[in-house]
């Protein structure tokens, strides 16, 4: 009986020290050498992989970067990047894998707003910071979240200084009338409000209005009936380039050419200028951003330098979402060595409280929602194949130009 | 003129649509193989077709000639490398599993395409693809009559190859009957391979419309699949005719509710026409009673 006691309390102390003994090892972040790991989920695949993949490039430099520069309170970061197959219950779960499996000590963020809420619940779940720099809709500021941390620029009414800029033109060449068409989805509704009525207000007549859903079979219809209101100015919420092209082709097809047209997303370099038949149909296009390759900061220069070291091309082939990754790993390693800390609640604390944050998007700092209030808006135009900052002015660039081209000429 | 204007482009884009649902529609009629790697299929072709077309400056529906055959010769290696070991199957775990097959295939043909061109969308360039002819006050994209008048031509020849020929009688038999047509000496497992081959060919010419008309990279078949196979149900699994009624009324309905009420609305209604059409005929619009 006694020999028996014995020997079930050397099972039972063995089972103790098993469990002990990797409850040690999580707690180290599952990294065998010492290393801070980083966990994060992004989209690798499916719709989200356009800006999933070029976000894993910018985690990846800053991981580089910052590990060739002694690392992380003296420790070398491992980056785990997850990814969700642009499928929204695959974030919670990575999540929970990147936290309660891999034991990952920082947390970076998805891409998308439609990502980022439940991403930003479950890490706030287990006590975490989520830094982002894809998640500017709202509705991640009005969740209740206090974890999350969004480097971009916030995207509700980025339009508006366009609206504003047209508004402005004399009444002899303002525009008289306005087509609104949005794709139907947190993110690209908000961009587009607002433009509306600052243009109204400036006598531009609206003469369409109206949203489309996601994956729609065929634009054509959209696109001839904006066409059909000879609209002088369309304000498009396309959510992609896959949604902005079809339209682009139709109103070439249809000969109709808007004196001035913005586009919340698909613009950007590199893609934008092959995909719709090359430069000259992209001239005289508007999209609004937080990045541009020229950008005139010294972290922004070293980081165009570094890119091109790395990964070759020339500059105007950089994605600016890369840009946007970096900057996320940016603000954490703030956080972290003003803290001297991998505590997520003092890493949630000083980022609340405000710093100025040096970044490749300039400056960045947070107010109580993790909205970035410090954030460069710019507005791109494209002209004569470049994809120019032309507000605020910037050295060399002429502004906007207005009217637009017509499609296929300079 | 605006609606009108819809119903044409409905028509007209229901004629691509109708080319990429071909072969899906083709495998399914005879080997009970419903394809969903179709989809990333029809993003193979549209690559191959802007390879041709960036690299060596070769018109899109001239490089048919080449992308048509890869295709055919890819269909071969699935068919023979995955859905002949399923025969051995019941009918029912055979149709579950070759789901599962394709399925597999999708996902391995999806990564292959990100590897090789990135996650970067990309759009198949040509003199016609912005060019458009003026009819009636209305503009008809060049790109989509030639895409349509394409896909009329395509579906002719199948249709011909199914009822005209001695190949497509066999085909017929196979369809109607696998373990009858084998009883009277027709290769079964042959033809079911060729018409494998066949059907993926055909997404060759799909794929090379589709990216003519849109931005995609190689995700781009997740968003086609569910599409492409509401159109073979709502024209009948296994009809030619079928898929391009089927594709017609999809696109011909949302085009025009997009433009008459709004486009928010146009799935909905769709999906109304289509629990309608299939309450009147299960089989779908021009699909055979026997169909399974």
């Amino acid at each position: 009986m006694r020999r028996r006691r014995i020997r079930i309390t050397a099972v039972a102390t063995c089972v103790l020290l098993a469990l002990s003994q990797a409850a040690c090892g999580g707690s180290s972040g599952g990294t065998s050498s010492g290393s801070i790991l980083v966990g994060a989920d992004l989209s690798l695949s499916g719709d989200f992989a356009t800006e999933g993949v070029p976000y894993a490039r910018g985690y990846d430099m800053w991981t580089s970067y910052v590990n060739s520069h002694g690392g992380l309170l003296g420790r070398q970061v491992q980056m785990d990047i997850l990814s969700d197959a642009s499928n929204q219950p695959e974030v919670t779960t990575n999540y929970q894998d990147l936290i309660s499996v891999k034991h990952a000590q920082l947390l970076f963020g998805p891409v998308s707003t439609l990502f980022t809420v439940p991403a930003a619940r479950e890490a706030l779940r287990f006590g975490y910071a989520l830094v982002e720099g894809a998640g500017g809709g709202p509705v991640v500021f009005s969740s209740g979240l206090t974890n999350v941390f969004d480097t971009g620029l916030p995207i509700a009414g980025t339009v508006v200084p366009f609206a504003k800029y047209l508004a402005s033109l004399p009444a002899s060449v303002r525009p008289k009338s306005a087509a609104y068409v949005t794709e139907n989805d947190p993110f690209d509704e908000p961009e587009t409000d607002g433009a509306e009525p600052v243009m109204a207000a400036a006598g531009i007549k609206t003469v369409y209005s109206n949203s489309f859903p996601q994956e729609v079979a065929d634009y054509s219809p959209i696109a001839d009936a904006v066409a059909a209101t000879h609209a002088q100015v369309v304000i498009l919420g396309a959510g992609d380039l896959s949604v902005l092209s079809p339209f682009i082709h139709a109103w070439i097809q249809d000969g109709y050419n808007p004196e001035a047209l913005y586009t919340a997303n698909g613009a950007t370099p590199p893609q934008f200028l092959p995909a719709i038949g090359g430069a000259t149909n992209g001239n005289g296009v508007v999209t609004s951003g937080s990045w541009f390759p020229q950008y005139d900061n010294a972290i922004s220069k070293a980081f165009v330098s570094t890119y091109l070291k790395k990964y070759g091309g020339s500059e105007n082939n950089i994605d600016p979402s890369v840009a946007e990754g970096y900057s996320v790993g940016e603000v954490m390693q703030a956080a972290v060595e003003a803290t001297h800390s991998l505590t997520q609640s003092k890493i949630i604390a000083w980022l609340h409280a405000g710093h100025a944050i040096q970044t490749v998007l300039g400056p960045v700092s947070f107010n109580k929602l993790g909205e970035n209030t410090s954030a460069s808006a710019f507005l791109f135009q494209w002209q004569q194949g470049q994809y120019l900052a032309v507000q605020p002015a910037q050295a060399g660039v002429s502004g906007i130009q207005f009217p637009k081209p017509n499609w296929g000429s300079s | 003129v605006t609606i009108l204007q819809a119903v044409i482009d409905g028509i007209l884009t229901g004629g691509v649509y109708a080319l990429m649902a071909a072969g899906l529609t083709l495998t399914f009629g005879v080997m009970q193989v419903i394809n969903v790697a179709q989809g990333v299929l029809v993003v193979t072709g549209a690559y191959l077709s802007y390879e041709l077309a960036t690299r060596f400056s070769i018109d899109p529906f001239l490089g048919l000639l080449v992308t048509v055959p890869a295709l055919f010769l890819l269909g071969l290696l699935i068919e023979f490398v995955l859905i002949r070991r399923l025969r051995q199957l019941s009918v029912f775990n055979f149709v579950v599993m070759a789901i599962l097959a394709t399925y597999a295939v999708s996902v391995i043909t999806e990564g292959v395409l990100d590897m090789i061109f990135g996650s970067g969308e990309v759009e198949i360039q040509a003199p016609y693809v912005d060019k458009s002819f003026v009819w009636l006050g209305m503009h008809l994209p060049e790109i989509y009559v030639y895409g349509f008048l394409l896909a009329a031509g395509l579906l002719a020849a199948l249709s011909l190859m199914l009822y005209r020929t001695r190949f497509g009688r066999c085909v017929r038999a196979a369809e109607q009957n696998r373990v009858s047509a084998r009883l009277v000496g027709i290769p079964v497992q042959r033809v079911s391979t060729i018409v494998f081959g066949i059907g993926v060919a055909v997404t060759a010419a799909g794929g090379m419309v589709f990216g003519a008309t849109n931005a995609f990279n190689g995700d781009s078949g997740a968003d086609l699949i569910s599409r492409l196979l509401t159109i073979v149900i709502l024209g009948g699994l296994g009809s030619m005719g079928g898929a391009l009624a089927g594709a017609v009324v999809l696109l011909v309905v949302e085009n025009v509710v997009a433009v008459v009420w709004s486009p928010l609305w146009a799935p909905l209604v769709f999906s109304v026409v289509l629990i309608g059409v299939l309450l009147a005929r299960p089989n779908g619009l021009l699909g055979k009673a026997t169909a399974q």
